[in-house]
């Protein structure tokens, strides 16, 4: 029998520093709640929205699987690995900690909010090599299809990390229904709308809303409105 | 009361802003080394209540480091830090006390 934990967007941590309003869906910086510490190696959703020219200065991070996914506007990205990149609406990036690295990341624009999610996901291999990737995405096959664009293998769709987690973005018409098939024994789904209303296994989710599903190998989904848009996070369950 | 935490991490620069966060709470004192040899000394010398295992620390040596540390304070709690920064470090450290 599957189980599920619902998080209502209301429920989430909130830290607004000003130039930074951020949204945390588990424990996160000075936001604390034991029982929000992380659903499987899902550690970190942090919905943040960030002044024009605003950012956060270089900084360390190590042994963390970092993804970031910009909603609205753009990101300067700068890191000890000599990475300089813009990520973009439309794009993502990971950035693999391991070891130990360095970067800075700030709103690109001066005069455009920033909106992104970054995820951090605990590696399945501590100490690696830090690394760093983006893409973009093809944003059309997200019409009415979930379009993978995270998993564990460098060949596959979308960019690659050091977990057996699969991530998905879906952008849907109302009324349109699908099920989604987890992709390993052992992991769940965490759902998180980005917009619209949708149902999964008989839960109503509406924007921000999140859902961890899991003791299954499918959920149902139904978008209930028009554009819903909806990031599926496929993780295990059990911590390395 | 303070709560002594200690962190050891390989990275010189991870332990220095480790050693900034902690101590920026009055209700912590960190200390933050890079050797495992300085981690031992320091248990030897003072009550810990946390110690926190940093970055780049292989499997070999933090077997090592694990052992020598509860042999001096059997019962200590030792866990491991992810992140290398402020994000989890408040939440890892109340769950772990």
């Amino acid at each position: 029998m599957s189980q599920f934990i619902l998080h209502k967007e209301n429920t989430r941590g909130h830290a607004n520093h000003g130039w930074l309003d951020a949204h945390h869906s588990f424990s996160f910086a000075n936001y604390y709640n034991p029982e929000r510490m992380h659903f499987g190696v899902l550690r970190v959703l942090n919905d943040d929205s960030i002044d024009g020219g605003m950012g956060f200065g270089s900084h360390p991070h190590d042994n963390m699987e970092i993804i970031t996914i910009p909603l609205a506007g753009a990101i300067a990205h700068k890191d000890s690995m000599g990475n300089s990149a813009v990520i973009k609406n439309g794009e993502i990036q990971v950035m693999s900690a391991g070891t130990g690295v360095s970067h800075s990341e700030f709103n690109a624009n001066a005069d455009e909010q920033l909106n992104l999610l970054q995820i951090w996901l605990f590696p399945n291999k501590k100490n690696v090599t830090p690394r760093y990737d983006q893409q973009t995405l093809d944003v059309a096959a997200r019409h009415n299809n979930f379009q993978q664009i995270l998993s564990p293998n460098a060949d596959d769709a979308g960019v690659w990390i050091h977990q057996d987690a699969w991530f998905s973005l879906g952008k849907f018409d109302e009324g349109f229904e699908t099920a989604y098939k987890i992709k390993k024994a052992g992991n769940g789904v965490y759902a998180f709308v980005i917009s619209g209303e949708v149902t999964i296994n008989g839960q109503v989710l509406s924007k921000r809303d999140g859902l961890g599903v899991w003791d299954t190998d499918s959920i149902s989904f139904k978008a209930n409105t028009a554009d819903a848009e909806v990031l599926l996070m496929d993780v295990p369950m059990e911590l390395n | 009361m303070q709560t002594t935490i200690l962190y050891i991490g390989r990275d010189t620069e991870i332990t220095a802003v480790m050693n900034r966060l902690l101590n920026a709470r009055p209700e912590w004192k960190g200390l933050c080394v890079c050797k495992n040899e300085e981690a031992i000394s320091i248990c030897k010398e003072q009550h810990i209540d946390l110690v926190l295992l940093g970055n780049g620390i292989d499997q070999e040596s933090e077997s090592e480091l694990k052992n020598k540390l509860l042999a001096l304070r059997p019962g200590l709690k030792i866990i491991q830090h992810y992140g290398g920064g402020s994000g989890l470090l408040y939440g890892e450290i109340m769950s772990a006390l």
